[in-house]
C-alpha cells in the first residue's frame, strides 16, 4: 500500500466504522480517531517528503499509477509535490479541529460525521490526483455532502443556502467537465493516445484555438469554488447557514480547491490560454478583492463578515496566480494556507460565541473580552493575522503577493495591484470595527455575565488552528522554500 | 437445417417455455394456493436470467430474419436483469392486489410476451421481424397499463398507450415501406448496400425514426409518457421507462449505425436537435412535478435526451457508452421506482410532500432512494456519473462541444429536482411522516440488487471494458 492511497482509505474506513456507531459518544470517538490518524499520516508524509525530495528531483513524488478505464486511458494516478503536501496538512488539521468543535453535535451525530469525513475524502483525493478524471470525481465527492451538511444541521434559511451552494458549485463543475473533455481530446502528441494525466498533457502543445476556447471554461469551473466575483454569491449564504465545523471546513479547505485547480490544471495545461485571458480575470479578481472587503464593512452578522472577508482574501489568491510570476505564486499558495487556518479559526470562534450568546449580530454583542477572555483574545489574534500584521501568516502571504504582483512589467497590471493593495486598509476597518464593538467596552447584556467557560475540546480545536498561524508567521522560510521548489516546474511551463 | 441452429433462439425459447409453464400451472393449481404463481414466476425467471449468461454462438436464422451476436445477447441479459428486478419489486403488489382478482398468471404471461417481443425486435435481421417484435412488445403492455381495473387512471393509461403506440407503429410502418420502395428489400443487409441519400429514403428514415421515438419518448413524441406512467401500475411504469425504452434505444442505435449509416449526414442533425429538445423539455417539466410517478416520467424523458449524445457519434465508442449507460440507468431508475412502489403499496402515498421526514422513520429506504437519484443525477462515485461522463466523452470525441455544454447545463437543472426529493426526505421533518415499515423479502432483494448495481457498475471498470469489446461487432 502506498502512502498516498492511505489518505483515501483511512477516511473510507472511518466512514464504514461510523455506520455502526449508534450514539454521539461512539460517533465522535471514531471520527476523532480517524482524523488523528489522518493528521499523523500527513505529518509523516511531510517528513518523508523532505527526505525523498533531497534525493529525488522529479516533479511529483510518491507516485502511483493504476489503469482504471483502459479504453479512455483513465488512470487512478496519484502523486504529491510541496504544494499538495502543505494543503494536505491544512486539510487534516482543519478536519481534526472540526471534529473537536462538533463535540456536542446532538442531532443525528452519526450522519453528521459521515458527511464530514466523506467531504474530507473528496478533498484529500483532489489534492493528490494527477489524473483529470480522478480529480474531477473527487471534486464532486467533496461538494455534494455540503447539501446535507448545511441542509440538515444548518441554521437560518438553510434549505435555500444549501440548494444555492450545491447548484452553483455543481453547475461550475459541469462547466469544468466540458473544459476537461476539451483538454482530453487535444492531449495526444502527434497521433498518440489521448490521456487524462496532467504531467503527460503538460508536455503536449495544445493548439492555440483550443486553449483560448477551453481556458475560460476550466478557469471558471474551478474559480467558482474559489469565490471568484461574480460567482461568489453562494459563499456568504452558504457560510452563514452552515454549522460551525462545516463553515470551517468549507472556508478553510474546500474553497482552496479553486485556487489549486486553477494552478494545477487551467494554467499549467493551457498556458497560452492563460496569457490570452489573464487580463480579463485579473479585473474580476481585483474587483472581488475590493468588493469583498467593502461588503464586509456593511455586514452586522459575524458569519457574513467572515464570508465576505473570504471572498476578498481568496480573490487575492486568484489575483496572484494570474500575475504569472514566482513570488506572486508563492504568495498565492501561502495565502491559501494562511487563509485556511485563519478562517477556520474565525468560524470556530464565531460558533463558540454564538453557542453562548445565541446571537451573531455584532450590534447586540459587547464587552465579551471581560466575560469570555480566552475566546475573545484568540479572536483578536485571528483578526490581526487576517489584516496582515507582521509575525502572523497573513503578512508573509500578502507581502509575497504584492511584491510579486508589482514586479509585473505592464503598467495596467501594476495599477490593478495598487487597487488590490488598498483592500488591506479596508480589511483593517472591518476587523477592528468588530473587535471594538464586540469585544471592548462595557458588557451590553446582563445575561453575558454568566457565560460558560471555554471547554477542553474547544481549546484543542483553537490551538490546532492557532499554532500554524503563528508558526508560519514566525518561521515561513522552510515552507516558502518547499513551495518555491514545487512551483519551479510549473512556472517554466507557463512562461 | 441442423437442429442446433435453434440454440441461437435459446433465450426466446426458454422465455416462451416459462410463459407456457405458468399457464399450465394455473390450470392445475387449487384455488387457495394461487399465490404460488408469484414464487414460481420469480424462480423460473431467475433461472432464465442466470442461464442467459452462458455464452452463445453468433449466427442468423430463417434466411436472415433473425440474427444474434454477442452484443445482442448481452443486451438481452441486461433486459433480463431489469425484468428480474421488476418481478421482485412487484411480487408484493401482485400477491396483495392481483391474485385475489385471480389475474396473477395473466400478468406474468403478458409481461413475458412483451419481453419476448423486445427480444425479437433487437434480434431482427429485417424490417418484418422488427415490426413483429415491436407489436408483440407493445400490445401486452397496453393491457398491463390498464391492469388496475378499479382505477380510472389506469384504464386511461391503457387507452393512451395503445392509441399512441398504434399511431407510432403506423408511422414507423409507413417509413419502412418507403425504405422498401427505394431499396427493394426489407433485409437490413441488402438495404445497407443500396441505400442512397434520395429524398424518398430520407423521408422513410425520418418517419421510421419518429415511430421509434415514441417508444423512447423523445420530445416531441413524449406526450403520452407522464400520463401513462402516472396511471399505470408502478411496475409497468418502471418496465416502460427502463426495459422497453432501453430496447428501443438499442435497436435504433443498431439501425442508425449500420443500415442507415450512409444517411448519417441527415440523421446527425436530427439527433442533435432532438437531443437538445428532449433534455430541456424533460428537465424543465420535471421541475414542478409533485407526483413521484410523473416526476420520474419526466426525468426518464430527460435521460433519453442524454442517451442521444451517444447516438450522435455513430462509432464504436457511441455503441459502448449507450449500452453502458442503459445498463446503469436500469439499475438507478429501478432503485427509485422500487422505493416509490414500496411506499405506495404500504401507504398509498405517491406525492413528494408525503416523503418529508422519511429519513427519520425509514433511513434505509431513504438511502436507497438517495443512491438511485444521485445515480440518475450523475454524481460520483455512484455509477450514473460514469455513464454520463462517458456519453459526454463520446459526443465530445466528434467535436460536439456545444451539445455537451448544453447537456451539462441540463445536468445541473436535473440536479435541482433530484435534490428536491432528497430535501424532502432528509432535510425536512414532518408530523405525519410515513411511519416505519418493513419490506417483504422480495422487495428488499429487488432493492438490494439495484443498489449493488449502482455502487459497483461504475467503479468496477471491467464492466465497461467488456461492453466496449462487445461493441466492436457492429462497427
Amino acid at each position: 500500500m502506498d502512502i498516498l492511497s492511505l489518505f483515501i482509505i483511512i477516511p473510507m474506513l472511518t466512514v464504514v466504522a461510523l455506520f455502526f456507531a449508534n450514539d454521539l459518544k461512539r460517533a465522535r470517538i471514531i471520527a476523532m480517531i480517524g482524523s488523528i490518524l489522518q493528521f499523523g499520516m500527513s505529518i509523516n508524509l511531510l517528513i518523508r517528503y523532505f527526505n525523498e525530495r533531497s534525493v529525488n528531483d522529479s516533479i511529483m513524488l510518491f507516485t502511483r499509477d493504476l489503469v482504471w478505464f483502459k479504453d479512455f486511458n483513465i488512470h487512478y494516478s496519484v502523486g504529491v509535490d510541496g504544494i499538495s503536501v502543505a494543503l494536505l496538512i491544512l486539510t487534516s488539521m482543519v478536519v481534526l479541529a472540526g471534529v473537536f468543535i462538533s463535540w456536542k453535535m446532538e442531532e443525528l451525530p452519526k450522519e453528521f460525521f459521515i458527511s464530514l469525513i466523506v467531504l474530507s475524502t473528496g478533498v484529500y483525493g483532489f489534492f493528490i490526483s494527477l489524473d483529470l478524471f480522478t480529480m474531477f470525481v473527487f471534486f464532486e465527492i467533496a461538494v455534494i455532502p455540503m447539501f446535507l451538511l448545511i441542509g440538515i444541521w444548518g441554521s437560518g434559511p438553510k434549505e435555500y443556502s444549501a440548494m444555492k451552494l450545491t447548484l452553483m458549485l455543481m453547475g461550475a463543475s459541469a462547466i469544468l467537465l466540458v473544459g476537461i473533455l476539451g483538454i482530453y481530446f487535444n492531449s495526444s502528441a502527434d497521433g498518440g493516445p489521448l490521456t487524462f494525466n496532467i504531467l503527460e498533457i503538460a508536455k503536449v502543445n495544445i493548439p492555440l484555438e483550443a486553449q483560448k476556447l477551453f481556458f475560460p471554461l476550466t478557469f471558471i469551473g474551478f474559480a467558482v469554488i474559489g469565490a471568484l466575483f461574480p460567482f461568489h454569491t453562494w459563499s456568504p449564504d452558504g457560510h452563514a447557514s452552515a454549522p460551525t465545523a462545516v463553515s470551517m471546513l468549507h472556508a478553510g479547505v474546500l474553497m482552496k480547491l479553486g485556487g489549486y485547480g486553477v494552478f494545477r490544471v487551467a494554467m499549467y495545461l493551457l498556458p497560452e490560454g492563460t496569457l490570452h485571458w489573464s487580463w480579463f480575470f485579473i479585473v474580476l479578481a481585483a474587483f472581488g478583492v475590493i468588493y469583498g472587503a467593502f461588503a464586509a464593512i456593511k455586514q452586522t452578522d459575524l458569519k457574513y463578515i467572515n464570508a465576505y472577508s473570504s471572498v476578498s482574501h481568496l480573490g487575492l489568491v486568484l489575483f496572484a496566480l494570474l500575475m504569472l510570476n514566482k513570488t506572486a505564486w508563492n504568495g498565492a499558495i501561502l495565502q491559501s494556507l494562511s487563509h485556511g487556518f485563519m478562517t477556520a479559526l474565525f468560524f470556530a470562534l464565531i460558533g463558540m460565541i454564538y453557542e453562548r450568546t445565541h446571537t451573531r449580530d455584532v450590534t447586540k454583542l459587547g464587552g465579551l473580552l471581560k466575560v469570555i477572555p480566552f475566546i475573545s483574545a484568540t479572536y483578536v489574534i485571528a483578526g490581526l493575522a487576517s489584516l496582515g500584521l507582521p509575525g502572523f501568516s497573513g503578512f508573509v502571504a500578502e507581502m509575497n503577493i504584492f511584491v510579486g504582483a508589482f514586479e509585473h512589467p505592464d503598467v495596467s497590471y501594476r495599477i490593478a495591484t495598487i487597487i488590490a493593495i488598498s483592500a488591506i486598509v479596508v480589511t483593517a476597518v472591518y476587523i477592528l470595527r468588530v473587535v471594538g464593538i464586540m469585544l471592548m467596552g462595557p458588557v451590553k447584556n446582563e445575561a453575558f455575565l454568566t457565560l460558560e467557560k471555554v471547554t477542553w475540546y474547544e481549546k484543542t480545536g483553537i490551538f490546532l488552528m492557532l499554532l500554524p498561524i503563528i508558526g508560519i508567521g514566525v518561521a515561513p522560510l522552510w515552507l516558502s522554500e518547499m513551495i518555491m521548489e514545487s512551483i519551479q516546474p510549473f512556472i517554466q511551463g507557463v512562461l | 437445417m441442423d437442429i442446433s441452429y435453434f440454440l441461437l433462439l435459446r433465450q426466446e425459447i426458454s422465455l416462451l417455455a416459462i410463459a407456457l409453464l405458468l399457464v399450465i400451472f394455473e390450470i392445475f393449481i387449487s384455488e387457495h394456493k394461487k399465490s404460488a404463481v408469484v414464487h414460481l414466476a420469480v424462480l423460473l425467471f431467475g433461472v432464465h436470467t442466470i442461464l442467459g449468461f452462458l455464452s452463445l454462438e453468433e449466427g442468423a436464422l430463417f434466411g436472415g430474419m433473425f440474427r444474434t451476436n454477442s452484443l445482442i445477447h448481452f443486451f438481452k441479459n441486461i433486459l433480463n436483469l431489469g425484468v428480474f428486478i421488476i418481478l421482485l419489486q412487484s411480487a408484493e403488489w401482485i400477491r396483495e392486489k392481483i391474485i385475489i382478482q385471480n389475474r396473477g398468471t395473466e400478468f406474468y404471461v403478458l409481461l413475458f410476451s412483451s419481453l419476448l417481443g423486445l427480444y425479437f425486435m433487437i434480434s431482427a435481421g429485417d424490417f418484418l421481424m422488427f415490426y413483429l417484435g415491436l407489436e408483440l412488445s407493445t400490445l401486452p403492455l397496453a393491457a398491463l397499463a390498464a391492469y388496475e381495473i378499479a382505477k380510472m387512471k389506469s384504464s386511461e393509461a391503457g387507452i393512451k398507450l395503445i392509441l399512441s403506440s398504434a399511431l407510432a407503429s403506423g408511422i414507423s410502418l409507413f417509413g419502412i415501406s418507403l425504405l422498401y420502395a427505394t431499396a427493394g428489400s426489407i433485409y437490413f443487409a441488402d438495404i445497407m448496400g443500396t441505400v442512397t441519400g434520395s429524398n424518398l429514403t430520407v423521408l422513410g428514415m425520418v418517419l421510421f425514426f419518429a415511430g421509434l421515438s415514441f417508444k423512447i419518448s423523445l420530445v416531441p413524441f413524449h406526450f403520452w409518457t407522464a400520463d401513462v406512467y402516472e396511471g399505470a401500475p408502478i411496475s409497468i411504469a418502471s418496465y416502460l421507462s427502463v426495459i422497453s425504452k432501453g430496447a428501443a434505444v438499442f435497436i435504433l442505435m443498431i439501425l442508425l449505425f449500420t443500415v442507415l449509416k450512409p444517411l448519417m449526414d441527415y440523421w446527425e442533425n436530427m439527433v442533435y436537435l432532438l437531443a437538445i429538445l428532449t433534455m430541456f423539455i424533460g428537465n424543465l417539466f420535471a421541475l414542478r412535478q409533485q407526483n413521484m410517478k410523473r416526476f420520474l416520467a419526466f426525468s426518464s424523458i430527460a435521460q433519453a435526451g442524454f442517451i442521444l449524445l451517444g447516438l450522435i457519434t455513430g462509432t464504436q465508442l457511441g455503441t459502448a457508452t449507450i449500452v453502458y449507460f442503459v445498463l446503469i440507468y436500469i439499475f438507478s431508475n429501478l432503485a427509485a421506482f422500487g422505493v416509490v412502489q414500496s411506499i405506495s403499496l404500504q401507504t398509498g402515498k405517491e406525492n413528494m410532500k408525503d416523503y418529508e421526514g422519511l429519513y427519520r422513520t425509514n433511513p434505509k429506504l431513504s438511502l436507497v432512494m438517495m443512491l438511485g437519484l444521485f445515480s440518475l443525477a450523475g454524481i460520483p462515485p455512484v455509477a450514473g456519473f460514469f455513464g454520463k461522463f462517458f456519453l459526454f466523452t463520446a459526443a465530445a470525441s466528434k467535436g460536439y462541444y456545444l451539445l455537451v455544454f448544453l447537456a451539462v447545463v441540463n445536468v445541473t437543472i436535473s440536479l435541482y429536482y433530484y435534490l428536491l426529493v432528497i430535501r424532502a426526505m432528509f432535510l425536512r421533518t414532518s408530523e405525519d411522516a410515513i411511519p416505519y415499515f418493513k419490506n417483504k423479502t422480495y422487495m428488499r432483494l429487488g432493492l438490494v440488487i439495484s443498489v449493488i448495481g449502482i455502487l459497483l457498475l461504475g467503479i468496477y471498470s471491467p464492466v465497461y471494458d467488456y461492453i466496449y469489446l462487445l461493441s466492436s461487432t457492429f462497427n
